[in-house]
């Protein structure tokens, strides 16, 4: 037996019902369910950012760029699963300059791009040129001159110029907000437009994946702004946190009644693949699905968070409290984009039997190369916090542009 | 005349607004960005427009045309990669279903299920319905999935890219990633015998003649008049895939 095919020899063994013969293997796997799993963080991480900015509120400023670093870090490294998921990573270019325009995944490369070069760079760059003026006369060695080539050489640090940046880069944040929503809402299309499978092909979709997103990114920023202050020895803004834990809250629920929405629905129409489907849901995606998404994901972080607000204990026991809801919550939206990536295509499209997925430990597809695409972005953002220190930053407030 | 004035200008407001979103609606639907029409316009097809029409009635489930179509076109051996395979449908007395196609069917079938608890069964021959608004065609973000003139379904595995989306968008199950090649495959129906005009291959290896193809738009050729003179019926309807494979006599199991 040829050692290629030995893992699908073993999957027809474990086949459950009837399935289109073509279908023993997943044609997506977990480098998939980590396309929308990051680029939700960076979506999120950017609307909380721009809560700050644009709707002023003052008690999440210290947020703002460590936010808008961890939305760039995890962006940079987006595409890579997509990419190295091709039977031909190297034909990747072809949908830049090819594009066929009535696929949904087409665009992929232009939304990801806009939103990389035009908005995120450009914000990050508004905010930190006058910094970076500064700490290259400050700075020796690579940094120094890091800061020079980024700063392209315009070097004006009057209060005038310092006006300017603030107001464009506000206007970058007003283009940013659609932008985020556009992203996001985009990826949960390319699964809510499969007409063959009824367990992507909802409207909501886009929907769902944009308030996950957010809840992911929202809990994301809050874990790193924990850290970066624990690792600095310095005492946390509670108020700070509190705040995020409040919308962490609000969101929270807005994605839970959506997604509840959708399967409500889905079991008061009972549409032909009801069968399947709640099979699925009672089965193979049990755990997956029940355990991790929604008890350790959503129920949990709401009753937990949910007694934060009216209940303060010491803020000790706070802190610990929305470490561990954190990791929770991001643990419990890995799982929502597995279970809509793996759980998708896990039943036949003849509705008539499973296939089953194991998710191997080495190899491009398998566990350790998902780790290492998840720890990349955490070595960036350590590279981008120690370049551009939120911490160091001269100009404190935003000049208000209303 | 303040109210007069500011109902002059609701009015040209709602104007306004009118005027952008019926703009916004035209735009729309000039290309490119009639994108979104896809599925919603009317196949195209003038001159010759391939059809396929399969008769259930007589398949015998020998499974020729499957492995015809295997060597015809260099599929993988292996029982994961198929262009064509049959089913077996038995639906027991207790109302129950059983599908199978060990190996695709290409090995024959043997009935699993006793003869006292059988209500009917039959074979069901599959492969590519070279849909007229496929899905696979649709979402294809570089367009290596296209339609041929002739209505035939084709991929340019020069060009894939192979990101496996037009595997999930296919709801009949009949693509798959060639394990050397890394791009996706898919039947042609034969398309380099059609160009020979030759018939395909699992067709012309029919031994009951139960699979025939021919030009949809000609009211005189062999397809044409099955789907006039008998009650067709394609997969999946209510998905509007435009499915150009039409079957004799499908039970509504079927799926
Ligand atoms: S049957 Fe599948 S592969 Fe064939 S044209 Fe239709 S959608 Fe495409
Ligand atoms: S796998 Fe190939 S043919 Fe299929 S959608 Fe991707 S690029 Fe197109």
């Amino acid at each position: 037996m040829n050692p290629q095919f030995e893992h699908l020899y073993q999957a027809l063994t474990k086949v459950d019902g009837y399935i289109y013969p073509n279908e023993i293997e997943l044609s997506w796997s977990i480098l998939i369910v980590l396309y929308p799993f990051i680029t939700g963080l960076v979506a999120g991480a950017f609307i909380l950012a721009s809560l700050e900015r644009v709707f002023n509120v003052k008690s999440l400023k210290p947020t703002y760029v460590i936010a808008l670093l961890t939305a760039f870090a995890f962006m940079l490294v987006a595409t890579m699963p997509l990419i190295f998921h091709l039977g031909q990573p190297l034909r990747f270019w072809e949908i830049m300059i090819t594009p066929h325009l009535t696929s949904a995944m087409a665009i992929f490369g232009f939304v990801y791009l806009w939103y990389l070069m035009v908005v995120l760079l450009l914000e990050i760059w508004f905010d930190y040129r006058a910094d970076m003026v500064v700490w290259s006369k400050e700075a020796t060695g690579l940094k120094k001159w890091l800061y020079k080539i980024f700063s392209l050489g315009i070097s004006d640090v009057s209060p005038e110029s310092r006006r300017w940046d603030d107001k464009l880069g506000y206007i970058v944040t007003v283009i940013g907000i659609p932008s985020a929503f556009l992203l996001h809402g985009y990826v949960g299309f390319i699964f809510g437009s499969i007409k063959a499978n009824p367990w992507w092909s909802t409207v909501m979709m886009p929907v769902i994946f944009l308030f996950s997103a957010m809840v992911s990114g929202i809990a994301l920023v809050m874990l790193v702004f924990m850290i970066v202050n624990y690792i600095r020895k310095q005492k946390i803004d509670m108020l700070c946190l509190d705040t995020i834990a409040k919308y962490l809250f609000y969101i929270i629920i807005i994605d839970f009644t959506l997604e509840s929405l959708d399967q409500i629905h889905r079991f008061y129409e009972a549409e032909e693949s009801f069968e399947i489907i709640s099979l699925l849901m009672s089965g193979k995606l049990f755990v997956t699905l029940l355990i991790f998404q929604v008890l350790i994901g959503m129920i949990i972080p709401v009753i937990s968070l949910g007694t934060m607000q009216f209940y303060k204990p010491k803020e000790k026991i706070r802190q610990g409290i929305y470490l561990v809801t954190g990791i929770l919550v991001l643990v419990g939206i890995f799982f929502m984009r597995w279970n809509v990536v793996i759980g998708g295509q896990l039943f036949s499209k003849s509705f008539y039997g499973f296939t089953s997925f194991k998710l191997a430990l080495i190899g491009p597809e398998g566990f350790l190369m998902a780790s290492i695409w998840l720890i990349i972005p955490f070595l960036i953002l350590a590279f981008l916090l120690w370049l551009f220190p939120p911490w160091k930053k001269t100009q404190e407030e935003h000049v208000s542009v209303e | 005349m303040k109210v007069a004035k500011e109902n002059q200008s609701r009015r040209s407001f709602l104007k306004n607004a009118g005027m952008s979103v019926g703009a916004l609606l035209v735009t729309s639907a000039l290309p490119p960005f009639n994108a979104i029409l896809f599925a919603a316009n009317k196949p195209k097809g003038k001159g010759i427009w391939y059809g396929i029409a399969i008769d259930i009635e007589k398949c015998i489930g020998c499974g020729n045309c499957a492995k015809t179509c295997k060597t015809e076109n260099d599929v993988p051996p292996e029982p994961f990669f198929f262009r064509s395979w049959v089913e077996q449908y038995t639906i027991k007395n207790d109302g129950t279903i059983k599908v199978e196609s060990p190996n695709g069917g290409i090995d024959g079938f043997t009935q699993s299920v006793p003869d006292g608890e059988i209500e009917k069964s039959f074979f069901v021959p599959k492969m590519c319905n070279h849909c007229a608004k496929s899905p696979c065609v649709q979402v294809c973000p570089v367009g290596a999935t296209f339609e041929s003139p002739e209505g035939v379904v084709l991929v340019d595995d020069t060009y894939c890219i192979g990101c496996r989306y037009c595997v999930q968008a296919c709801p009949y199950g009949c693509r798959y990633i060639h394990p050397t090649k890394n791009v996706v495959d898919k039947c042609t129906l034969c398309y380099h015998r059609l160009k020979k005009g030759l018939n395909p291959a699992c067709m012309e290896n029919c031994p009951t003649k139960a699979r025939i193809s021919g030009d949809l738009n000609d009211p005189e050729s062999e397809v044409s008049k099955f789907i006039k003179t008998k009650n067709v019926y394609v997969l999946k309807p209510h998905l509007n895939t435009g499915s150009k494979l039409y079957y004799n006599a499908l039970n509504q199991e079927v799926r």
